[in-house]
């Protein structure tokens, strides 16, 4: 079981935690995209052996969405700078 | 008397030894000294016309048909660890085609009937049993997306049929929980007939050794690092542990790293690989003869011949490229099957184990040419274990002939660009 470190309530179990989806490109203005950037955006996530950045939501804590970095492999949950792509 | 009269040689064919009762007879009377190696352990060439990346049942399965349907067999199947030891040993042995969409249903009726004839076709013992598989419904939206789904399924000859509470305690008599003083009792049932369980192992040394006959060579602990482009944009060969091998056309059929290996190409998928955990209780005398699936709690299991019960439940949160078992996971499952089976709560839970699966957005399998011409992807497969014998015959298909098989032609690559998904959870614990 992970320990997931939400900003308020610090660390807290997963269970308490709903996962929100690896954190992909960020959302194109759809009056500007083309198609294929725009499918691009909706159908494509990073999919690495090691650290990804995600979503979670402390659905049964303090309810904040938050990302996090997470290697997964390892699962360690590292602190690092989010950094937006 | 020589074997060899026995057996079908024909001029491609590598002598393969026939296993019968009258093999095992000859055999045991040589105190079992004398059995050929299931496959040869040739040297790796440095070119091929087809290699074939994994050596679980998708990979293998394609390199059967591949040989035995196109006659196609300069191939190599190449895999990082043991033959057979990935995900074709890594699930839970269910083969069913109660699928929910107009394209995949046809799909896994094939492979089912595939899978029963498979015993005979590559002459091994698959121990397939045609047990029937019982979903255990508690709630009325559930029941009525089943019922949509049998309507669907008697289109394309698959069998599904609503049963009573009380036909659902026959069946299953170690079914004491759920009644009605439950917070969700059970309101029904669906029997899909055609289900089964069978050999995980029999399914790829059955395929590794009927291959390895017609020609197509195996090489394990070969770890392929990277594919290899050519200049004009198509693939050209791979790079393994053990040097560079060249051939015009590459299938990937990996599982959960189908994009480490395509990102060495830069082509990108839209998979992300997750992992999914089973375990099993110690063995007990037999006590259900049918897979039980609740999709309302998140469980099934089936018992073994070994008389184990054989249990799964729902995939982890997040990416993972573990291959291990959540405590919390592991707790749900099992807490959600003591709601109706409150007596397994004696029993003891021996082994765990988890598999990674690549997952598409709509959940459904890619099997196609990718924008990187000659480069193959079998991917995207959530319970791929009982699609093995129609995706390898599909893929050889696709991959022989240059046309997508009918059967698996909606399972395309460019689907995504149209956003033309086919939403399919049709695994047994997605709710």
């Amino acid at each position: 079981m992970l320990l997931i470190k939400c900003p308020f309530c610090k660390n807290r179990n997963e269970t308490e935690f709903v996962y929100g989806g690896p954190v992909g490109a960020n959302r194109p203005d759809p009056t500007r995209a083309s198609d294929e950037e725009w499918v691009d955006f909706l159908t494509m996530v990073p999919n690495p052996t090691g650290p990804v950045h995600e979503r979670w939501w402390h659905a049964r804590g303090c309810g904040e969405w938050f990302i996090i970095c997470r290697d997964t492999v390892t699962h360690e949950i590292l602190e690092t700078p989010i950094e937006k792509s | 008397m020589s074997l060899t009269l026995l057996f079908r040689l024909s001029s491609k064919e590598i002598y393969m030894q026939k296993y019968s009762l009258f093999s095992l007879a000859r055999n045991a009377l040589t105190g079992h000294k004398n059995w050929q190696k299931a496959w040869r352990s040739p040297p790796l060439r440095d070119e091929y016309e087809i290699i074939i990346i994994g050596a679980g049942g998708h990979g293998l399965a394609t390199a059967y048909y591949l040989a035995k349907e196109f006659g196609i067999t300069n191939v190599a199947v190449l895999e990082r660890g043991w033959l057979g030891g990935g995900n074709v040993a890594r699930n839970t042995v269910t083969v069913r085609s109660n699928y929910l969409r107009d394209q995949s249903i046809p799909f896994y009726v094939k492979s089912v009937n595939l899978y029963e004839g498979l015993t005979k076709d590559l002459n091994f013992n698959m121990m397939h049993s045609k047990r029937t598989m019982v979903d255990v419904v508690l709630n009325y939206p559930k029941m009525r997306d089943l019922r949509r789904r049998q309507l669907t399924m008697d289109i394309y000859g698959s069998t599904y049929k609503q049963i009573t509470v009380d036909q659902v305690r026959k069946i299953i008599p170690a079914l004491t929980g759920g009644g009605p003083e439950s917070r969700l009792p059970i309101i029904g049932g669906m029997v899909h007939k055609d289900a089964g369980v069978n050999r995980h192992d029999a399914v790829a040394w059955g395929y590794a050794r009927a291959a390895d006959a017609l020609g197509v060579e195996m090489h394990q602990q070969t770890a392929v690092t990277s594919l290899l482009r050519a200049n004009n944009g198509g693939i050209k060969g791979v790079e393994t542990v053990k040097g560079t091998v060249k051939a015009k056309k590459v299938i990937v059929a990996v599982s959960g790293h189908t994009t480490s290996l395509t990102e060495t190409v830069g082509l990108r998928l839209p998979l992300r690989t997750m992992n999914l955990t089973a375990f099993v209780s110690e063995p007990i005398k037999p006590i259900v003869d049918v897979i039980v699936n609740c999709s309302d709690l998140g469980f099934y299991f089936s018992q073994s011949d070994k008389g184990e019960l054989v249990i799964g439940g729902a995939p982890d949160s997040g990416q993972s490229f573990r291959r291990d078992i959540k405590q919390h996971i592991f707790e749900d499952t099992v807490g959600a099957m003591l709601e109706l089976f409150p007596a397994f709560k004696k029993l003891k839970l021996l082994r765990q184990w988890g598999g990674h699966l690549d997952i598409a957005p709509d959940a459904s399998p890619i099997m196609d040419e990718t924008s990187v011409s000659g480069l193959y992807v079998t991917a995207g497969w959530w319970g791929g274990y009982k699609a093995i014998p129609a995706g390898g015959l599909t893929m050889a298909h696709h991959v022989a002939t240059n046309s997508p098989h009918s059967l698996m032609q909606a399972f395309s690559y460019n689907r995504f660009k149209n956003l033309d998904y086919i939403l399919e959870t049709g695994t047994t614990t997605a709710r």
